[in-house]
């Protein structure tokens, strides 16, 4: 018998629905779990950023513009493409992290669930973080969440749970982000970005880069079109400081980096950092 | 000032406010821990703007000072206020609210006086909405579970505070209510330029019987501010001011525990549709720009107005600029007292000389600016491009570009290209287009057919470079409390 050759994928970015190798034409050595070769991945580059932030910019219209009902849909739909792809992730995961068969399943398991959580909450969170505002004067008045725009995000260890947990929140709630996957795990990124792109969800409502987050992730925080940064994967103190400071240049909302457990139920926080708070005033009078 | 092309005359007499109400010590200390001390620092004075007259020498705080007052607050909310229950806590600040009330007159005269703006603001909305702060955000420290917040949420400990001299008590009322509400210590340190209402505010504490170290007024410029804000006791910072220093607090605080919120710069677009009420948009445009003599993070400092009504609006804005009477912050006719400052002023100047050099017409209210003191009359200036140094940048003063639009996605276009999002204007007949341009417009706080509304029930604060975090609310409660993991 004679033994069929694997045909292997070729793990590139993701950058506004599309594909695309890294500009800079870098890679890097991906290992499994035993220190044996997996694949070489993408390693972005600051045009590869930019390019990222460009296309997400493009998306935040569009998207943020859909209904939540709409938005919640996709989110759900890529619960569901997931769920149908389950078998890929949790020997995806074995293989990079090297989590028995039952950690891989609780690990997706928790990933689709979360998914159809946040989906659930696109047309709810309003009522819950909005208002309606009793003033001292003849006005309607009220408030109302909305997106804060282009979110950077350094997503944590985690390759499939942790992205979707830093991930989902941000575009539920109708922002657009580029996401920094996990540096030594950034497979299952480029994996899931396939699911993305059959899901639904229009092209540069999430961008996936992969690499050196320490070389990546300054261009993101200095980005003047970023408007929010989300520093859940950074895990040297200095480098988390410098971003934050560089991310004040133009006043992004920064999440810190902090330690999570990630298979809780997460609270409303990860959305309502990344959400604005919109007042309308209007005389009332015949 | 009356205008010298109408047919009539009405000339006002002079109805001055009494001075008397007030009581300007000739030197004040620091408020550290219940009591009035002396700072380590120089003093400065604090100046009449109106007059130019010196009204007291004030303590400027240094280092050691700022250091005692975290320390102080520290201690008050290690030992007493974050022991206490919220419903006592919330009866100090209705305390705080029937003083403000019961001295508003005092207040509003102190204010005018220090400040420059007139009585007529200072009494009707400044010191009013100062209290009702107090009196919103007592009811909420018993309440706090109910805010959507988690089911028990914490204090965050001790809270640095920096204020603007655009609405002093008004401003330390935004900031102090809401901190003592949830449970917090505050050391607050007014604008350099207006001391004056929050020293007497410390007043107000010792006659309300707060414990000592709840609250902590420290005076002094930039460096104080600084410090204060740097200090790795303090945890949480509140800043209203401008974007320059704001941006410069997001940097120092980064890498640390301290929480944030910023309330910074703005360049409202007020939206002036060809079927709004024209008289009633007239009036909005008048309060937008030329309320507190512009000295407001939300002005409308850009009108855009559709230019088949452009022409129309200029001339009854104009009429309506000539009526509008500048002089005696304390005369109760005045609409526009003084600017707050020489180095306002200044750079109000500048700005308008800008605005020249780059082709702008202007166009400016004719009448006799007092001799002594800071005066700036109501300006505008028309054939305004975006590309312009005065439609980009905050003058923070009583003059306003003018921009003209076609359709509404030109307005929306135009109104969003800044890179502030503090508040905006939209004047029109018509609910829905009303409503899409409020959902279209990068702002935080959107009046229709009206401006420059406040309440202590509405959240206030910006989108991207005009801050982060909302004062006023439920939502204002967040900046104040731990709601991680809610």
């Amino acid at each position: 018998m004679s033994t069929r050759l694997d045909v292997k994928k070729t793990y590139k970015l993701y950058i506004g629905g599309a594909f695309p190798r890294s500009e800079s034409g870098r890679s890097y050595v991906v290992n499994d779990a035993k220190g044996k070769f997996l694949a070489n991945a993408s390693q972005a580059s600051r045009k590869d950023a930019r390019d990222a932030v460009k296309a997400a910019r493009s998306a935040f219209g569009g998207w943020s513009a859909r209904t939540a009902y709409n938005r919640g849909q996709v989110v759900y739909r890529i619960a569901e493409v997931l769920e149908g792809r389950r078998d890929q992730f949790e020997a995806e995961l074995r293989s990079s992290e090297g989590v028995t068969a039952a950690r891989a399943r609780t690990y997706v398991d928790a990933a689709v669930d979360r998914l159809v959580w946040y989906a659930g909450w696109a047309d709810k969170i309003a009522q819950v973080t909005g208002s309606a505002n009793a003033v001292a004067g003849p006005y309607f008045n009220h408030s109302a969440p909305e997106p804060t725009g282009v979110v950077a995000i350094v997503a944590p260890a985690g390759p499939l749970l942790g992205l979707v947990s830093v991930v989902a929140p941000v575009i539920t709630t109708g922002n657009t982000c580029v996401v920094i996957a996990s540096e030594p795990h950034p497979l299952t990124a480029i994996t899931l970005g396939e699911v993305m792109a059959t899901s639904d969800l229009p092209g540069g409502v999430v961008n996936m880069l992969t690499g050196s987050v320490a070389e990546i992730a300054p261009w993101l925080a200095s980005h003047m079109d970023v408007n929010g940064l989300d520093l859940t994967g950074v895990t040297d103190p200095d480098l988390a400081r410098t971003l934050e400071e560089a991310a004040a240049d133009n006043l992004k909302r920064v999440r810190r980096a902090g330690a999570e457990d990630l298979l809780a139920v997460p609270g409303l926080d990860r959305m309502t950092t990344f959400l604005e708070t919109k007042t309308v005033w209007h005389p009332m009078g015949i | 000032m009356a205008s010298s092309d109408s047919a009539f005359e009405f000339e006002y007499s002079p109805a001055p406010e009494a001075r008397s109400v007030v009581d300007i010590k000739p030197s004040y200390g620091l408020f550290v821990n219940g009591e009035f001390v002396d700072g380590h620092g120089h003093s400065f004075k604090t100046i009449s703007p109106s007059t130019e007259e010196v009204l007291a020498e004030i303590a400027e705080a240094d280092d050691a000072d700022v250091d005692a007052a975290v320390k102080a607050a520290r201690r008050a909310y290690t030992r007493v206020w974050s022991k206490m229950s919220g419903a006592e806590r919330g009866k100090y600040l209705f305390r705080i609210a029937r003083i403000l009330q019961e001295r508003a007159r005092e207040f509003a005269v102190l204010e005018s006086i220090d400040n420059g703006k007139p009585i007529r603001e200072s009494r009707d909305v400044d010191v009013p909405l100062a209290a009702a702060h107090f009196f919103y955000y007592a009811g909420w420290a018993d309440k706090l579970q109910y805010a959507g917040l988690g089911s028990d949420p914490q204090p965050l400990g001790v809270a640095g505070q920096v204020i603007p001299w655009n609405f002093p008590l008004l401003m330390l009322a935004w900031k102090i209510a809401p901190a003592l509400a949830c449970g917090n210590t505050v050391v607050l340190k007014p604008a350099e330029t207006t001391p004056l209402t929050a020293l007497l505010f410390a007043e107000v504490c010792q006659q309300a019987d707060l414990p000592p170290g709840v609250v902590n007024i420290l005076t002094g410029a930039g460096e104080t501010g600084r410090a204060l804000v740097s200090h790795p006791d303090v945890d949480k910072v509140a800043f209203t001011g401008s974007t320059d220093v704001g941006r410069a607090i997001a940097k120092s605080v980064a890498g640390s525990h301290k929480k944030v919120t910023l309330e910074l710069g703005g360049k409202a677009a007020n939206i002036v549709f060809d079927d709004a009420p024209v008289d009633q948009a007239v009036e909005g445009i008048v309060n937008g720009i030329f309320f507190n003599q512009g000295h407001v993070c939300c002005a409308g400092s850009r009108l855009l107005v559709q230019e088949s009504v452009a022409e129309d609006v200029l001339d009854r804005l104009k009429r309506r600029m000539s009526t509008l009477r500048m002089g005696d912050p304390l005369d109760k006719n005045t609409d526009i007292g003084a600017i707050n400052s020489g180095e306002q002023l200044k750079r109000i100047r500048e700005l308008s000389e800008v605005g020249d050099a780059e082709g702008a017409e202007r166009w400016e209210v004719a009448c006799d600016l007092p001799t002594k003191g800071y005066w700036f009359p109501p300006t505008i200036f028309t054939g305004v491009t975006q590309a312009h140094r005065i439609a980009r940048e905050e003058i923070f003063g009583p003059v306003l570009s003018v921009i003209t639009f076609r359709t509404p996605k030109e307005a929306v276009e135009k109104a969003n290209n800044t890179p502030y999002g503090l508040s905006a204007g939209i004047w029109s007949d018509k609910g829905s287009r009303i409503l899409w341009m409020a959902s279209q417009l990068r702002a935080g706080v959107v009046w229709s057919n009206t401006f420059n509304r406040f309440d202590p029930a509405s959240p206030f604060g910006g989108y991207k470079e005009s801050g982060y975090g909302r004062e006023g609310g439920r939502h204002g409660l967040e900046g104040y409390l731990k709601v991680s993991g809610l």
